[in-house]
């Protein structure tokens, strides 16, 4: 399992649509070996397919596929966007915080999913998530969070 | 009661308003039967109580279990909102 560690978390990228903020976060996931190239096409046609459900509160999504879809292990990488991107949300748009997930079918899935809303079950994590300026603040964040 | 959460896929989001529903319902003090799944599944499902978000609610119009929205799936008083009216 890899969540959030360093090479899988990016500061204010300059990204300007959905498909180019899915297709950043999730070649995080790509460049460190845990999940195929076509995860991230599965990720942005579930999209297409299935609409913005996955900006699961405001300014927060959370775009992923299925196992099958290519997954290698169980990850979770973090991309802050320089500017909201609208992803068509009526109550949580704009998006700021981009979570991609592999989900995997093992049973780190459930534990992975665990760790993300120990995280983001708190408003003061997200304040922090949104203004924090380098990794060594995630550490220190993580280091606090217990699921 | 019978409570499913769905999502699009089944794999992610729906687990975790599963996992938060679960959670929000301890703190009630009630029972129910909590289950997640994919919004093509649901169609086919009765369960008394469907929970998904806006846009999903959207494309179960006419499912006859009732709907409930949530927002904000890591606002466990916006879930906690939505449920108490269902377990009066």
């Amino acid at each position: 399992m890899k969540f959030l560690e360093k090479n899988l978390v990016e500061l204010d990228a300059a990204v300007t649509s959905p498909d180019e903020a899915i297709q950043t976060a999730g070649n995080l996931l790509v460049e460190e070996g845990l999940v195929e190239e076509q995860y991230v096409e599965a990720m942005v046609q579930s999209y297409h397919k299935n609409g913005p459900y996955f900006v699961l509160a405001p300014q927060i999504a959370l775009p992923h596929a299925r196992p099958e879809d290519g997954v290698k292990e169980a990850s979770v990488s973090f991309l802050r966007l320089m500017h909201p991107v609208r992803f068509g949300s009526a109550v949580n748009d704009p998006v700021h915080l981009v979570f991609a997930l592999g989900a995997s079918s093992s049973d780190e899935h459930l534990e992975i999913l665990q760790k993300l809303m120990a995280l983001l079950n708190n408003p003061e994590n997200v304040k922090k998530l949104m203004e924090m300026t380098a990794y060594s603040e995630m550490e220190s964040l993580l280091g606090g969070i217990h699921s | 009661m019978k409570i499913l959460c769905v999502c699009g896929l089944g794999q992610g989001t729906s687990l975790i308003l599963r996992m938060n529903v679960d959670t929000v319902l301890r703190q009630m003090g009630v029972q129910a039967d909590v289950e997640n799944t994919d919004v093509s599944s649901a169609s086919s499902e009765r369960p008394d109580l469907i929970i998904t978000s806006n846009e999903l609610a959207e494309s179960l119009a006419g499912h006859p279990s009732t709907i409930v929205i949530v927002n904000n799936y890591f606002d466990l008083n916006e879930i906690k909102e939505a449920l108490e009216s269902h377990f009066s």
